[in-house]
């Protein structure tokens, strides 16, 4: 690995790790998921039967699937807007991190995202084997959607830790940014399709979630792992993610620059 | 400060009351002072309700009818639930503190002083952003009794009224409950959250689609059903399901009893198991 990026693997793996000593934590968090998930599977199923079986693509096996594999990206979807930068914004230890030699914002989202890669293995595939074995879910048999499932997966938990850092970047000009914070817990969740299916959104709705990088975190990543999105249209969903990578990457960047020079202002 | 436990037999409810107030009344003089933050809260825990209410229409926006109830009567069933949790959250909710202060060691502080622990922890803080979150449970049982044709009688009022007060009390006791798992738990407040928040979920479905284990978690373990599900389908005059008949809607308050009975017994224990945050 050339030694420009070294820094940056490194901080992923010790985010990885610190996820690790905390055990307890992680099975509450599994049982906090299936709980969650077998009140989905009651009211979603109830809905797709109602709908004769067939509702927007889901019929029982999909919704099983999208069901039990949001519950599992619960802890490695940042949905609440906390983060450690905010709160070294706020104390000024921030000032710290700019000493080191190495890029703030790429630095802290590699640790974000090694600390949810690592929650995949206490949440996210526990939550998954127990939907498949309790309730049962339709699962692509091909290996495409597997493949190109996991790199979408990958850079929807990029796309989270970017835009997290966004939310924390305002506390820049913000003294207290738990406002911003607040806001962005309260539509995230909605917006990803945490609790609702996107597809299940009337027109309007689907559009202004189309607009956020929300459902490039989840409801994409979830779209193509479960099969219910193929081929082209996958790609295209793919696509749209790696954009919002993009465009949530170049506004971090840029909201670092300001704010250095903004932290410098205030003396750091 | 130093005699109060000697006097407490002789002093009256009034005065044993005052320590309480006097927190209370620094806690909301403390929240209305940060003017922006308490309207951003205000705003974002009414955002928060509209959202939920959000999550349920878009499924009826689907299919019109779901577990038996149209979106107009599964409102009915939200409001209850809806404004009795915020009620419950307003009063008990920061009981989720508790984690904070025993990794603190501040807990302490509480046993030094000469009133019972649980008491003082549920009148440490006042979640006042709950008051729009109440607003718009209140607005949604207002609609849905507008909306909805219902058979009135004086005792479908005294359904109505013993629903709401059995059901806040029935969320508060989730709260207590959880705060004595919390002596165990510490860094595993999520595995009660799965039965509060999951519980407040489950209260506003209609139970109907429940299968068998989960009415047996949600309907009579940590009785959710009877908060706001039952007194509506008593309220609607319609029938239950299996396992949960509408005529168990005036059972709401060995419901909220029950929940008491494990909260405080829950409590005990986790008081008893508790050695002190070493300071």
């Amino acid at each position: 690995m050339s030694p420009n990026l070294l820094p940056y693997w490194k901080l992923f793996v010790a985010g990885f790790r610190q996820q690790s000593t905390y055990r307890l934590a992680a099975f509450g968090g599994l049982v906090a998921n299936a709980t969650f998930g077998f009140l989905k599977v009651a009211v979603l199923f109830a809905t797709v039967r109602a709908a004769g079986g067939q509702l927007h693509g889901y019929d029982l096996g999909v919704m099983s699937s999208y069901i039990w594999i949001s519950q599992g990206l619960l802890g490695s979807i940042n949905l609440s807007g906390r983060t450690d930068l905010a709160d070294r914004i706020k104390d000024g230890a921030v000032a710290v991190d700019f000493l080191r030699p190495i890029d703030v914002q790429a630095a802290n989202v590699a640790t974000e995202v090694g600390k949810a890669v690592f929650a995949l293995v206490p949440r996210g595939i526990p939550s998954v084997a127990l939907g498949a074995i309790v309730v049962g879910m339709s699962l692509p048999s091909t290996p495409a959607p597997y493949l190109l499932g996991a790199l979408s997966l990958l850079v929807g938990i990029t796309v989270s830790a970017a835009t997290a850092y966004i939310v924390a970047t305002v506390g820049f000009w913000l003294i207290e940014s738990r406002g911003v914070q607040v806001l962005y817990m309260v539509v995230s969740g909605f917006l990803a399709g945490l609790f609702v299916p996107i597809a299940l959104f009337p027109g309007w709705l689907s559009a202004i979630a189309a607009a956020t990088p929300f459902p490039s975190m989840m409801m994409y990543p979830i779209d193509v792992i479960s099969g219910r999105v193929v081929g082209l249209a996958a790609l295209g969903l793919f696509a749209a993610q790696l954009g919002w990578l993009a465009v949530t990457g170049l506004i971090g960047h840029a909201l670092t620059r300001a704010g250095r020079r903004k932290l410098e202002i205030q003396g750091g | 400060m130093a005699e109060p436990v000697v006097h407490q037999g002789s002093v009256g409810p009034v005065t044993r009351l005052a320590p309480y107030r006097a927190v209370l009344a620094a806690r909301v003089r403390a929240q209305r002072s940060y003017r922006s933050n308490f309207l951003i809260d205000l705003g974002s825990s009414l955002l928060v309700g509209f959202v939920e209410l959000a999550e349920v229409w878009i499924l009826f926006h689907n299919v019109h009818v779901l577990g038996g109830f149209t979106f107009v009567q599964i409102l009915l069933v939200f409001g209850i639930a809806d404004f009795s949790f915020a009620l419950a959250d307003l009063f008990f909710g920061h009981c989720d503190n508790l984690p904070t202060y025993l990794r603190a060691g501040t807990l302490d502080v509480f046993y030094l002083r000469p009133q019972p622990v649980l008491m003082q922890l549920i009148t440490s803080e006042i979640s006042l952003r709950r008051l729009s979150r109440a607003g718009l449970g209140v607005g949604s049982i207002v609609i849905a009794l507008a909306l909805n044709d219902i058979d009135w009688s004086a005792a479908r009022v005294a359904l109505l009224v013993l629903a709401l007060v059995s059901a806040t009390a029935t969320f508060a006791a989730l709260f207590v409950w959880a705060a004595g798992l919390q002596f165990f738990l510490v860094s595993g407040a999520e595995l009660t959250n799965a039965f509060v928040y999951g519980g407040r979920y489950a209260a506003t479905q209609p139970a109907a689609v429940w299968s068998r284990p989960i009415k047996v978690v949600f309907g009579f373990l940590f009785p959710m059903a009877f908060t706001a599900y039952l007194p509506a389908l008593e309220l609607l005059g319609l029938p239950g399901p299996q396992w949960l008949p509408a005529g168990l809607a005036w059972c709401t308050p060995l419901a909220a009893l029950w929940s008491w009975g494990m909260a405080l017994g829950t409590w005990r224990v986790g008081m008893r198991h508790y050695q002190g945050g070493g300071g």
